[in-house]
């Protein structure tokens, strides 16, 4: 009887511990380990090809490359036009959309009713996130180039056009972040403002808006670095491709032709001399630079805020 | 009776707070009307400039043998053809890629490397696509595409397929990982419980569970890939036009490209001639296909949040 029980035993116990190696197992993680690290190193090789490229350019030129304005001739030509151009579009997007967005977000999420209409809305909101930017472009050149040279503006074609158009592409991503980050806010929050006599809005002001602060900005800063980097939708209303004089006075720069630093990459991108490729690279990294930073710190901004 | 209205009439609050209050909801939906705005704005400018296009021309123009905007030839069978190969060619990347990226950082990965690699792979999203463009354009193009196929074109449908593939990987990783990260723990150890093994949960009982959140980002790549723009205007060449193509090794047209070379070609089409509202037509054909598409998509996710 006892023999019997511990033969058993002894069956399963050594079937438990048998140590098979589970080859399909490790083969299968190991494909998948490569995959990532295969995404991975695709982002190492491009930024080592661009700095292969880039950096005897921006070592040669130093603060020059930066200050130049751009030039048919690629010994001297630059990207300060760019650079003014990115930073009033970003000016305008951080202007209109930043605003917008979060009242909408802040309609959605605290206010709207469960009605058609607000369902309507966020379905809407959804769908606008999914279209292409080259329709957004469209978009603009339809709406604001027309409505600005109906006001007698000979060029509808101006930064003030550019960043209400990637204004109006980024928006809905303002809206959806900054409404996650308003849902995370905890409901005893709300409540406890409520239970205090406190009205809708000044819940929303005093206690939602500063605790859903961090995780705002994250989203917009996103948004803002996604707006930098955008080309497609500047080329379809007109930014300038190829060089002009940069803009000397306020009225110039807000109404004349202008470009942006992506726009500035596609336009060298397609020339053929290969001075040019260099240029395009080192253009490429101040870029990455503006994008890359600005999303990292947004990244930080969140990581850090998600592990309280 | 008399106290009991008073004590109503104070939980009532003031009139000048509850006017206060209506006005801050009406500024509020204001904003968010913004949206809506914007969405009638897209479909109504596509759906009129697209129908005083359609009606500009002989709709036997329609059918040509190529994409010739300037030349009254506006095949869209080509620039249709040209963009199915290229979203071929980036989910046959993104997808694979994607997905094992995905099951890897939600079943294999500990939270200390997904801690490192997601931030990582949202900079490979934020990465500007003009960027992607230029790297297909000058190294993948020459190093993979040229290497595999010798007699392939600098210009290739292949390279900027690769290109866009590279751009959405990290969309299927995101959302797809969403998704198998739902899925209930509890599934995983009634699975380990029944003895199987790690791969064997990954894939028969994880993947199916998640399988709608997986098909979403399927679907939303494919959407994304439809409409993105600067790879294939800088790396797909073709920007005069493209005789219908199928081949991937050589140079042709998608509607996106086709568009960004109309916004962009030597002689900046303006004005109402034809060739310029046939910008309106191809931006109306994709705002369709990729409206289409992500409602598709949308379905998908929100089938996903309800399942558990």
């Amino acid at each position: 009887m006892s023999a019997a029980t511990s033969v058993a035993a002894g069956t399963v116990r050594r079937s438990l511990h048998r140590q098979r190696i589970d080859v399909a197992g490790y083969l299968f993680a190991a494909v998948l380990l490569l995959s990532l690290l295969f995404s991975l190193a695709l982002l190492a090789v491009l930024v080592v090809d661009q700095l292969g490229r880039g950096i005897p350019v921006i070592a040669e030129r130093g603060v020059g490359f930066l200050t130049a304005p751009l030039s048919s001739s690629p010994a001297r030509a630059g990207v300060v036009q760019g650079l003014i151009g990115s930073a009033l579009l970003a000016l305008i997007v951080a202007l209109t959309a930043f605003p917008i967005g979060i009242l909408t977000a802040v309609y959605l999420e605290e206010y709207a009713p469960a009605t058609r209409l607000s369902r309507f809305i966020d379905i809407n909101i959804r769908n606008l996130a999914g279209v292409p930017s080259v329709v957004y472009g469209l978009f603009g050149l339809a709406v604001f180039v027309t409505l600005l040279q109906s006001f007698g503006t000979s060029n509808g074609a101006n930064v003030i056009t550019g960043g209400l158009t990637l204004a109006v592409l980024i928006l809905p991503l303002v809206i959806i972040t900054s409404a996650e980050a308003i849902r995370a806010v905890p409901s005893t929050l709300r409540e406890a403002g409520f239970g205090i006599g406190a009205s809708r809005w000044q819940v929303v002001r005093q206690l939602i808006l500063p605790s859903a602060t961090p995780g705002i900005l994250t989203g917009t800063v996103l948004a803002l670095s996604r707006a930098l980097g955008e080309t497609a939708p500047l080329i379809l209303i007109g930014a300038v491709l190829g060089s002009f004089s940069a803009g000397r006075n306020l009225a110039d720069l807000f109404g004349g032709p202008f470009t942006a630093l992506p726009v500035i990459v596609y336009d060298w991108a397609r020339k053929p001399q290969e001075e040019f490729r260099a240029l395009t690279s080192a253009a490429i990294i101040v870029l990455l630079l503006v994008t890359v930073i600005a999303n990292g710190f947004a990244i930080l901004l969140r990581n850090r805020y998600d592990r309280r | 009776m008399t106290t009991l209205t008073g004590a109503s009439r104070r939980l009532e609050g003031s009139p000048r707070r509850h006017r206060n209050e209506g006005l801050v909801r009406a500024f509020l939906l204001g904003a968010s009307i913004v949206s809506v705005a914007i969405s009638a704005g897209i479909v109504l400018s596509l759906i009129f400039e697209a129908i005083s296009f359609v009606s500009s021309i002989q709709l036997s123009q329609l059918v040509a043998d190529g994409w010739f905007p300037r030349r009254g030839m506006f095949s869209l069978g080509t620039v249709i053809a040209g963009t199915l190969i290229i979203t071929l060619i980036a989910m046959a990347l993104a997808a694979p890629v994607g997905l094992a990226s995905a099951v890897f950082l939600s079943e294999y990965a500990s939270t200390r490397v997904r801690r490192v690699v997601k931030p990582v792979l949202e900079i490979l999203a934020g990465v500007p696509s003009v960027v992607l463009g230029f790297f297909a354009l000058t190294w993948i193009s020459p190093h993979v595409v040229q290497a595999l196929f010798s007699e392939a074109k600098a210009f290739s449908l292949l390279a900027a397929g690769l290109g866009v593939g590279i751009l959405t990987i990290p969309l299927v990783a995101s959302i797809s990982e969403d998704a198998m990260r739902a899925v209930p723990l509890s599934l995983r150890e009634a699975s380990y419980g029944l003895g199987a093994r790690r791969v064997t949960t990954s894939l028969r009982v994880v993947v199916p569970a998640a399988i709608s959140g997986i098909v979403a980002a399927l679907i939303l790549a494919i959407s994304r890939a439809i409409g993105e723009t600067m790879v294939v205007a800088v790396a797909a060449g073709a920007s005069g036009g493209s005789l219908f193509t199928l081949d991937p090794i050589g140079p042709g047209q998608t509607l996106t490209g086709a568009m960004a070379s109309l916004a962009t070609g030597s002689d900046n089409v303006t004005g109402n001639s034809s060739a310029f509202l046939s910008l309106y037509f191809l931006g109306f054909v994709l705002f369709a296909m990729t409206l289409g598409l992500n409602v598709l998509g949308d379905i998908f996710v929100r089938r996903t949040r309800q399942q558990y």
